[in-house]
């Protein structure tokens, strides 16, 4: 049993987005929040005490007309890997084992029944992606009948984040073993926002498999925490060695270089090589 | 120098000497006071609190598994089937039992319950699920059934030959039916049925080796059972 396991191929779930596509409209936050019983607070504007699981950021190239030009970053968990597989900055972190790391499918999993609060996994997390439950949540009269049966809701007191939609890889599983498979084709398993994106710029899939868009869009060096080999393809605070599985991508050096922090004069990209040898 | 050193002498030896006064006087009585405190409070934990702690309650109605068994040709499948989409779809709804329950079969008073109260007024019947689990746990049947190739038996015990249902028990605490504690209040269990906690899904999966995929632990991923 276990040898059949072992063989079976482990999976890196992982996320392209592209940036010149997104529009900002906002469809991929709505999705998520739809899709995993996030509540919302009367006073959304405050982001003290707001949940939103993919954020939406907006960035400008500061430039005066005509120059100018924004970009929208839609951000969910990175499910960073690593220096090494699972050495993600929350996972590290966590005292209760409430946040672990699959290596079977590359999914970083928070368990809100076993987290106890401390919150050092937000502290630890360096994309913000981590939220707290300050309260318990309310949803309007009647609207707790339209929750996703499939997502459980948090309590106060825990820390919630993206799961990548693990509960349409539990679901997609139950159907492959129903058919006698142990593989899940590239359409069974895909997010909320990829599937509610208006302008088709998220693209989900395994990582390892080169059959995926994910991988012929970012051709991953996985030697090297699968860095991308596509130029185009970048990473937010990829200097910082955290490996995220999510990747954005675009044609402007300008978004490109507004993915991590660098000196004035320095291109993106410039010193990669030095920085993970 | 010497009187001072006396003085330390009778005050350290004072109290000892009131302490066995009062232990030679009081001796038995508290000897017994802790006895009778002793048994008390096993008592109280070991048989008034887990009657008070577990409320009783019944379905609404009778229902005979043995004799639906013997009926249908495809087992437990046949009523507790797998949906198209691999889901499980539990506890059959009215739809699956209204062919053959239209009429009042058989002279049951359970039977008279169904036809009339359910089957007649076309509503769903509430039934207490003995094994239903927290809202955080997610088990799918089809890795079990048709993966791993367990029997209903090996989680749900004898339930598919047991001809009358047994009280439904509910934690008054937590909400949560008996089956997943188990009837044995200590935590023993003797057959693979006689619990539900994850501490007995952990400890299928370790013993058949099926998982090694979290970094944490080193076993299977938070993410395989919870959602």
């Amino acid at each position: 049993m276990k040898q059949e396991q072992t063989q079976h191929r482990p999976k890196r779930y992982g996320m392209v987005i592209d940036l010149d596509k997104c529009t900002g409209c906002g469809s991929c936050m709505v999705a998520c929040m739809a899709e995993n019983n996030v509540s919302f607070k009367k006073d959304e504007s405050d982001k003290l005490l707001s949940i939103t699981w993919m954020r939406v950021y907006k960035i400008t190239n500061g430039k005066p007309f005509p120059d100018t030009d924004i970009c929208y970053i839609p951000r969910p968990c990175q499910h960073c890997a690593g220096q090494h597989e699972g050495h993600s900055p929350c996972v590290s972190v966590c005292p209760a084992t409430a946040t672990d790391y699959s290596r079977e499918t590359g999914i970083v999993s928070q368990i809100y029944t076993r987290c106890f609060g401390c919150r050092y996994c937000m502290a630890a997390c360096p994309y913000h992606a981590r939220y707290f439950n300050w309260w318990d949540p309310v949803w309007p009269d009647g609207m707790e009948k339209y929750l996703n049966p499939d997502v459980s809701p948090r309590m106060r007191g825990v820390v919630e984040k993206c799961s990548f939609c693990f509960q349409r890889y539990q679901a997609a599983k139950n159907k492959a073993y129903l058919e006698g498979r142990r593989e899940l084709e590239e359409d069974e398993y895909q997010t909320a926002c990829t599937q509610a994106c208006p302008a088709g710029a998220i693209v989900f899939g395994d990582l390892n498999n080169p059959d995926h868009l994910v991988h012929k869009m970012v051709d991953p060096d996985l030697k090297h925490g699968g860095r991308p080999r596509n130029p185009e393809v970048f990473r937010l605070l990829e200097r910082l060695g955290t490996n995220p599985k999510v990747y954005y991508k675009s044609g402007r050096q300008w978004v490109r270089k507004a993915g991590d922090n660098y000196l004035p004069g320095e291109k993106p990209g410039a010193d990669m090589h030095k920085s993970h040898s | 120098m010497s009187s001072q050193e006396d003085k330390v002498k009778t005050l350290s030896e004072t109290p000892a000497d009131c302490q066995a006064g009062q232990g030679s006087g009081g001796g038995p009585f508290i000897v017994l006071f802790f006895i009778i405190g002793f048994v008390a409070s096993l008592v109280v934990g070991w048989v008034i609190f887990p009657k008070v702690l577990y409320s009783q309650k019944s379905q609404p109605f009778d229902f005979n598994h043995r004799l639906h068994l013997e009926q249908v040709d495809d087992g437990c499948q046949s009523c507790h089937f797998f949906r198209e989409d691999g889901s499980f779809a539990g506890v059959p709804k009215l739809e699956q039992c209204i062919d053959c329950h239209e009429d009042v079969q058989g002279e049951s008073e359970d039977e008279a319950v169904f036809v009339e109260q359910y089957v007649a007024k076309e509503r769903e019947v509430p039934w207490l699920i003995y094994s239903r689990q927290p809202n955080c746990v997610f088990f799918p049947h089809a890795a079990h059934i048709f993966g791993a190739k367990l029997e209903c038996r090996t989680c749900h015990g004898d339930t598919g030959t047991s001809e009358s249902l047994k009280p439904y028990e509910e934690n008054r605490i937590t909400g949560y039916s008996r089956d997943i504690w188990g009837r044995n209040i200590a935590g023993f269990k003797s057959n693979t049925w006689d619990r539900m906690k994850m501490d007995d899904c952990a400890q299928c999966h370790e013993t058949a080796g099926i998982h090694d995929s979290s970094v944490q632990t080193g076993r299977d991923a938070c993410f395989v059972c919870h959602k």
